[in-house]
């Protein structure tokens, strides 16, 4: 009897172990979220917060410092486009050549080593970006300054096309057959059954992975903080130096900045933007992948 | 008739340009890969020696080397590995056998989706403030390890429960109906079998925590360290010493980074020499667990 009261007991804290396990994964977004907040709340009592949105003049390491943090954002945005047009029309078109037309054999072979491109370390794209990229560009682009946009925005894009790749494949895989089947007894070939059918039938899956992609170019940092040069540049010309909220940060935590100072800071008013950023486009993304289930 | 025909040519002939553009829009991602292969052989080769592995850094190109960075590398991961694993496989195993579905777990699994997309950088930011100043664990292995546990620890999770849920229900129902209690199920039956895919998420998850620059920057590595953490073996009783944890440190992608950022052309040949060292890492992980998977996934058939 009393080897089952203590079975019992053993069970209990057991489950009560693993469930504080995954409990701690909410500790961490709470985590996140408070130390973001609380740090920043120190940086907007110095500087108001209308300066700090729509000031176009980033210089809080200067004599005379000014907050605002559009050049930064426009950074961002900038490497991110670019980035997203190497990676939708490529990563879309690889999906729909892997979910319809390669051999299955190939597939299995190809997915794991496109994978590979994600393993790759950042920092490695970005020296890759830097010495090998750039210099080739600027013999196209006689031009185009030694740290720009374009260069770390290009290669981004070929890093997350598995991400835009692998979310649009499974959607496409999603569409029932009968669906397609129904397009080729009509005499269409595989082609205009992916445009007019499978395109449009995935759409929010197809939508959920640009929503990804964008996620990703937006936090990617050393690629940026290598190739894109460290300077706050409002500018919407990809052939100049560029500094994004992640380069910004990466930057100041480089130098021995002292705690509590606004420099300090800054970082952390940076790092609420950015994460604001992502949480927005992975909740956008997240409800779109949703709907894919629903659909079907 | 010849209408018909014609168009029906016209059709094959733009699904057959499709069909090539699918194919080297596929093989873009491979080109670039093969490039940045041997872009970085050409440049860091000349450079890859023992001496290479086993000198501090310094001021003149030639001399410096990658001990103190990988050195670096290993105990982070060892701090890493010891935080993430047994939490993440923890929290895969509660959200898929003991969770029921209410509000609570729908709340973490929601979570750990958004979790799994917030930057790195971000994390290194929570360490600082949390880690650093709050808890006062200083610029250390300690905190860098933590930093890159917090960020692995939703890839963990993830790979744990996909794994899990591999599993067919009536390997459990078998267990129950011979009196096992939900743990003994879990321990003798549940783990065991997704063991496969568990350890592939975590050498995954382990391999992008090694490339991981940004956090550990933010948490501020330093980028000059000519000294080695305390040795964790001692001489004397108790023979391992934790002051290691404390020490300040630098990783094999910070030692690069700092390379890539100097003006010298010799720097670019140690920043070279160091990412095909950090690449071979990567790849060799990823290698391992493309290879345990496959093996584990022909082991078992259900």
């Amino acid at each position: 009897m009393k080897t089952k009261t203590s079975k019992k007991i053993k069970e209990f804290l057991i489950e009560a172990v693993l469930f504080l396990s995954a409990l701690s994964s909410v500790l961490i977004t709470i985590g996140i979220v408070v130390i973001l907040s609380y740090e920043s709340f120190g940086f907007f009592k110095e500087v108001p917060i209308k300066e700090f949105l729509t000031g176009t003049q980033w210089t809080p390491l200067f004599a005379e410092p000014k907050f605002g943090i559009l050049p930064l954002v426009a950074g961002t945005l900038l490497t991110t486009f670019i980035a997203l047009l190497v990676s939708l029309p490529l990563g879309l078109v690889a999906a729909i050549y892997l979910s319809e037309y390669a051999p299955h054999k190939f597939r299995e072979i190809i997915k794991p080593v496109l994978e590979l491109l994600a393993a790759v370390p950042t920092v490695v794209y970005g020296y890759f970006a830097l010495s090998f990229l750039t210099p080739i560009l600027q013999k196209i682009v006689p031009d185009l300054s030694g740290f720009n946009a374009l260069s770390p925005g290009i290669i981004m894009g070929i890093m997350i096309i598995p991400y835009v790749s692998s979310v649009s494949e499974d959607s496409m895989k999603a569409v029932p057959m009968h669906i397609r089947e129904g397009s080729y007894a009509m005499g269409a070939t595989k082609f205009q059954t992916a445009f007019k059918v499978l395109i449009p039938a995935a759409f929010s899956g197809i939508a959920a992975a640009f929503i990804i992609g964008v996620s990703r170019a937006v936090g990617e940092t050393m690629v940026v903080a290598i190739a894109a040069g460290m300077m706050p540049n409002f500018t919407a010309n990809p052939m100049e130096p560029v500094q994004t909220l992640t380069s910004y940060i990466v930057q100041v935590s480089l130098g021995d900045v002292p705690h509590g100072t606004i420099e300090y800071k800054t970082i952390f008013a940076a790092g609420i933007v950015l994460f604001l950023m992502t949480l927005f486009f992975n909740i956008i993304g997240f409800w779109l992948r949703k709907k894919i289930r629903q659909a079907y | 008739m010849k209408d018909i025909k014609k168009r029906i040519a016209v059709s094959k002939l733009w699904n057959n340009i499709f069909l090539i553009t699918g194919l080297l829009s596929t093989l873009v991602g491979l080109v670039l890969l093969f490039t940045l292969f041997v872009d970085l052989f050409i440049d860091g080769v000349p450079r890859l020696s023992y001496k290479f592995f086993a000198s501090f850094p310094s001021r003149f190109p030639e001399q410096a080397g990658i001990l103190s960075a990988w050195v670096g590398t290993s105990l982070v991961m060892l701090v890493t590995a010891a935080a993430a694993i047994p939490l993440g496989v923890a929290a895969g195993i509660y959200l898929e056998e003991y969770g029921r579905k209410n509000w609570v777990t729908s709340i973490i699994e929601i979570n750990i989706t958004n979790l799994a997309g917030v930057p790195s950088i971000i994390y290194g930011l929570l360490a600082l403030g949390l880690f650093v100043y709050l808890f006062k664990f200083g610029e250390s292995i300690l905190t860098g390890g933590l930093a890159l546990a917090l960020l692995i620890l939703p890839m963990i999770i993830m790979a744990t429960r996909e794994a899990i849920r591999a599993i067919p229900n009536s390997i459990r129902e078998a267990s129950y109906a011979l009196g096992a209690t939900k743990w003994q199920t879990v321990k003798n039956h549940i783990i065991p079998y997704s063991m496969g895919g568990i350890l592939t998420g975590i050498i995954i998850g382990l391999s992008r925590a090694i490339g991981e620059t940004a956090p550990i920057i933010t948490v501020g590595a330093l980028t000059f360290i000519a000294f080695l953490p305390v040795s964790p073996f001692t001489s004397e009783f108790p023979f391992i010493s934790f002051k290691w944890l404390f020490d300040p440190f630098t990783v094999m992608p910070i030692q690069m980074f700092n390379w890539v950022s100097r003006p010298q052309a010799g720097f670019q040949v140690n920043a070279a020499a160091a990412g095909i060292v950090l690449l071979i890492m990567t790849l060799i992980m990823n290698a391992v667990a493309i290879y345990i998977r496959y093996k584990f996934r022909k082991k078992i058939k259900w």
